[in-house]
């Protein structure tokens, strides 16, 4: 390692190498953790779905799918500079890595604002779920439910997209400091592997929210 | 609590990470994991004396058929609370308090839909309590598993690893795959008290069993979160008191993985009567069959390790004779209440009270206390008295039985849990049982007072006052804040007892 | 003085006695394995205690065979436990045809139950000895659990669905029901008592009954009318919903293409939450009932719809019908 960055190895560790080996594991085992959370909550969802099909797919319906597919394409792309801050991390490129983390941010910004359009739409036409809920169906409690279902779902999914903005905007600020190296970049390396995952929970949600039994 | 530490600075050995620092901050803030270890060590013991102050007034309370002592509330609270503060705060040990300030009576198991619209207690208090002990119950797994993984000295192979470590490694798997599910549940739960909806309730739709199926994905696992480190630890005495490598490492560390596995597929067997179908229970049952047998595959192997061994009877081994007992006790009524037509009749009666006691007090208690006799010389750097914590031993061994085998016979009788008044007819045992835990709590006593004792006046222990084998005991007590001055190497495989010089067995006096 | 200390519950169902067999036989191989491993604890910790004189311990890596053999054992004797208690299970879930069904209700904290004939009881429940009884069981508000020790029976009673359990008395007496699900504040005092009477006993005790002046179909009759049912639900097809005569138990077809049979749970369902399970060739204009009717008015209406039966199929009376 060169002795510019040897104060990023923590004493704890022996070399870079095996700090970022350690990081990366840490951050993978992360992720089980949440796949197990939401897959707790896509249980339970997939099984009153199946057990009140059609109130669920009523709810469906009430989804604006075009903010919703607009919202996937700009997760992807989001996706896809993350990736590329990733890769300029490694090269050691400070400017790009800054570039491509800042476009990040923008789509992941851009993101949160749709869904913000979305959840005021949703408000306007009572379809939030506790006292003022109001709809227009055969079975109203069950609609609530999966309004409870998409509120819950979607809400911790944009809670994950907030913390996974702060992580790069706290990135972005040391790669202006000019922390990272050709040594040292596991945690955008890391942060890139959380920003995919929570991409991909979103490319399950999409369907299951919104495409699935639709008419 | 330092005391210990700062008599140590007069035998010149420099210093250790007891004297590293004495300010607040340098214990709240350290990274030291020894001292991260301590405050542990501090705060559940607290939350164990607190747990135990409740279990006493519930044993008082029960003497008399009749709801005599407290209100029917307040017996709630106080079992609810037993629950919550010895399965999160002391088994799964970790650090808030918040369930103290509101006080909730949902039982530990939270179910819908008395939770979410019935109960009026701090229900929603509790819960972000229970989801931030969660959260670092997640990081700790987190932690063990990457350390594990990544960081193991060199030379140290997967095999050569104690068995204490195989067992941690098990126990952080589930760690890190039931703990989200909970939350998710709790978090649902909470949801729907805070803005009426209607996810478990079935007035609005939702349905109450599920709230049970995901409450227990975690917390059946979750048990053996509780008894896997023990099991390591026994692994660990029995071997230093044998004088004798471990039967059958490999089965013992593959057992554990099997139980943690395992365990997560054997949760339906909590709702055998709560209407899922009869033949998912049959399933669940079989299942919960297959958990007995690494469990049984452990005991067998550690009564072997005795065999044409030197077995020397100090304090942390009468803890494992304690441990066997009490704990085959408890696998084999696991069997009772994992087959189908007998669960019905003891389900939610005194006799699964008395099961997992066995398992949890009986189990993880006794490997808890054994494990603290037996490394308390390397954390403190003394001695604690042998006659005084023999005794206490016994004593805890007598008055945990007398306590909780009255129980399986009273369950059988059909004494049903969380019963503030019952029929007379029971009293008997609810006596004998009361008078066992008086017994139990002076055996829980003693330690705290000789052991605090001993950080004062007890002999000094020096790096390796059992002749164990393990790279901690290389080193000096308590240990330097760095541990290792260079990077130890490992040669050998663990627990080589019978290579140790002959002398050296007989350094420790029985 | 031991003598007085109970160690079986009283055993007054046909089930009792095949349940307290497996528990003796639980208890023999639990004994086994207890004194096995205590035994070899305690011969080693003599045989092989530290003292002068004594050999080296010997270095034992461990044994395949030996391993094998306690996996294997104990493996089979589980399965034997597995296939033992899943029998009981089996057909403790599985009642006789002829049963007679009983209507029960939780409340916190009360136990509502309500006998075919019009007899309604709170906390009690008389049965006659050597019927089979099944229990039809839902709550009002949380899930609470029917447990009587001495049938060693319990079954989950859950808010929202119907959960059903049976048992045979087998002895006349006196004995504790409990409420085994943790309900809330006077969980404990969620308890009766089920009186086990001579089946000519029993009618005596149903004819003189005050509660009981007209049987549950009947009320039930009077509660259809009430509510306007009949205005849609005609004897004949041809009302803007389906005939309700005929229906009990047998198939019916969904909008959604499903076939469902119209049991307990169903009609319930379908009283709660009509449009969950619309009629084929039918509008979803039926509203709900859930604020006109508590779950006893829903049993009721349920037993009158089950008395349009088929006379030879369904009775008010079926235990009477089978004697």
């Amino acid at each position: 390692m060169s002795s510019n960055h040897s104060g990023v190895v923590a004493h704890q560790f022996d070399d870079a190498v095996q700090q970022r080996e350690t990081a990366n594991l840490g951050m993978w085992a992360f992720l089980i953790t949440e796949v197990m959370m939401f897959g707790g909550l896509f249980a339970s969802y997939g099984y009153y779905r199946w057990k009140f099909h059609d109130a669920f797919v009523e709810g469906s319906n009430h989804l604006d799918y075009l903010l919703g597919a607009t919202n996937t394409g700009v997760l992807i792309c989001s996706s896809f500079t993350m990736a590329l801050a990733v890769q300029a991390a490694q090269a050691g490129k400070r400017k790009s890595t800054i570039v491509f983390l800042l476009l990040t941010m923008v789509l992941g910004l851009a993101f949160l604002g749709i869904k913000a359009v979305e959840y005021t739409e949703k408000y306007e036409h009572h379809l939030i779920p506790g006292h003022g809920f109001q709809v227009a169906s055969a079975h109203p409690n069950l609609v609530e439910l999966f309004f409870a279902f998409y509120f819950t779902m979607t809400g911790l999914h944009a809670l994950h997209m907030i913390i996974g903005l702060v992580v790069l905007s706290i990135l972005v600020s040391m790669a202006w400091r000019n922390r990272f190296s050709t040594d040292y970049y596991s945690p955008v390396e890391n942060a890139g592997i959380y920003w995919h995952f929570v991409d991909i929970v979103w490319i399950f949600l999409f369907p299951f929210l919104y495409l699935i039994g639709r008419s | 609590m330092s005391n210990g530490g700062s008599t140590s600075q007069h035998n010149g050995a420099g210093e250790n990470y007891l004297t590293a620092g004495y300010g607040l901050k340098s214990w709240l803030l350290t990274t030291d994991h020894k001292r991260i270890a301590i405050l542990y060590l501090i705060t559940i013991s607290i939350f164990f004396a607190l747990g135990g102050l409740f279990a006493v007034l519930i044993r008082l309370e029960l003497l008399t058929p009749a709801g005599d002592l407290f209100s029917s509330d307040t017996y709630n609270k106080l079992f609810t609370m037993h629950g919550l503060v010895m399965i999160f705060f002391f088994l799964i040990p970790s650090i808030p308090a918040v369930v103290l300030l509101g006080g909730v009576d949902t039982g530990w198991t939270f179910y819908a839909p008395y939770s979410e619209a019935y109960s009026n207690t701090a229900v929603g208090l509790t819960a972000i309590g229970v989801f931030i002990t969660g959260f670092s119950s997640i990081l700790t797994g987190l932690n063990f598993i990457v350390t594990i993984h990544k960081m193991r000295a060199p030379g140290l192979t997967w095999f050569r690893l104690p068995l204490f470590v195989w067992a941690h490694y098990a126990t952080s798997l589930i760690m890190l795959l039931g703990t989200p599910v909970v939350a998710i549940s709790i978090l649902l739960v909470f949801l729907e008290r805070v803005f009426g909806i209607g996810i478990f309730d079935p007035a609005l739709g939702g349905d109450p069993v599920l709230f049970q199926h995901l409450f227990w994905f975690y917390s059946h696992p979750a048990v053996y979160i509780m008894i896997l480190p023990s099991m390591g630890v026994i692994s660990e005495i029995i071997t230093c008191f044998s004088r004798k490598r471990i039967f059958g490492y490999s089965f013992i560390a593959f057992s554990s993985l099997a139980i943690a596995i395992l365990g997560f597929l054997v949760w339906g067997h909590h709702m055998f009567v709560s209407s899922q179908s009869i033949y998912a229970g049959m399933v669940f049952s079989i299942l919960t069959m297959m958990v007995a047998i690494p469990s049984a595959v452990k005991v067998f192997n550690w009564t072997a390790t005795m065999y044409k061994g030197t077995i020397i009877y100090q304090t942390p081994m009468l803890y494992v004779f304690g441990f066997l007992g009490l704990f085959t006790v408890g696998g084999l009524t696991g069997l009772f209440l994992g087959t189908l037509g007998l669960d019905v009749h003891v389900h939610d009666t005194y006799f699964v009270v008395a099961h997992f006691h066995y398992i949890m007090v009986g189990g993880a208690i006794m490997g808890y206390l054994g494990g603290l006799h037996y490394w308390w010389p390397k954390i403190t750097g003394r001695m604690y008295s042998e006659a005084w914590a023999k005794l206490s031993a016994v004593i805890i061994f007598i008055g945990f039985n007398l306590t909780f085998f009255p129980q399986f016979l009273v369950g059988y009788l059909g004494m049903p849990r969380r019963y503030h008044v019952y029929p007379p007819e029971f009293q008997i045992y609810h006596v004998l049982s009361t008078a066992g835990a008086s017994v139990l709590a002076v055996g829980y006593l003693f330690p705290l007072v000789y052991l605090l004792w001993s950080l004062a006046y007890g002999e000094k222990a020096g790096p390796n006052p059992w002749q164990a084998k393990g790279l901690e005991w290389t080193i000096p007590s308590p240990p330097p804040t760095y541990n290792f001055d260079v990077t130890p190497v490992v040669t050998e495989e663990a627990y080589d007892y019978e290579s140790m010089p002959r002398e050296a067995q007989f350094v420790i006096e029985p | 003085m031991l003598k007085d200390i109970p160690f079986l519950p009283q055993a007054a169902s046909a089930m009792a006695g095949r349940v307290d067999l497996l528990y003796l036989f639980l208890i023999a191989v639990s004994v086994f394995f207890f004194v096995l491993v205590a035994t070899l604890v305690f011969i080693f910790a003599i045989r092989y205690r530290k003292r002068e004189g004594g050999a080296d311990p010997t270095p034992i890596h461990g044994s395949l065979g030996l391993e094998l053999l306690w996996t294997i054992i104990p493996f089979c004797l589980s399965m034997v436990m597995f296939g033992w208690g899943a029998v009981l299970y089996f057909n403790m879930f599985s009642p006789p045809e002829d049963a007679q069904n009983i209507y029960v209700v939780g409340k916190q904290w009360m136990w509502k139950i309500q006998h075919p004939e019009g007899n309604r009881e709170i906390d009690e429940l008389h049965v006659p000895l050597g019927a089979s009884v099944r229990l039809i069981m839902t709550s009002e508000d949380v899930i609470h659990s029917f447990y009587v020790p001495a049938f060693r029976m319990k079954m989950d009673v859950v808010p929202g669905r119907y959960t059903s359990t049976w048992f045979k008395a087998t002895k006349i007496g006196k004995y504790h029901l409990f409420c085994a699900e943790y309900c809330g504040t006077k969980h404990s005092e969620m308890v009766g008592s089920v009186y086990v009477m001579d089946p000519v006993e029993y009618e005596d005790w149903l004819n003189r009954s005050t509660t009981a002046t007209k049987s549950m179909a009947e009320v039930g009759g009077e509660l259809f009318t009430q509510l306007g049912c009949q205005t849609c639900h005609f004897e004949q097809s041809g009302g803007r919903g389906p005939s309700l005569h005929n229906l009990y138990d047998t198939p019916v077809r969904l909008m959604s293409g499903e076939t469902v049979k119209a049991d307990d749970g169903y009609l319930r369902q379908a009283i709660l939450d009509p449009a969950g399970q619309v009629v084929e060739g039918y509008l979803p204009i039926m509203p709900t009932y859930k604020t006109q009717v508590d779950e006893e008015d829903v049993l009721k209406l349920i037993a009158y719809i089950k008395s349009l039966a088929l006379p030879q199929k369904m009775s008010a009376h079926p235990a009477e019908e089978n004697q």
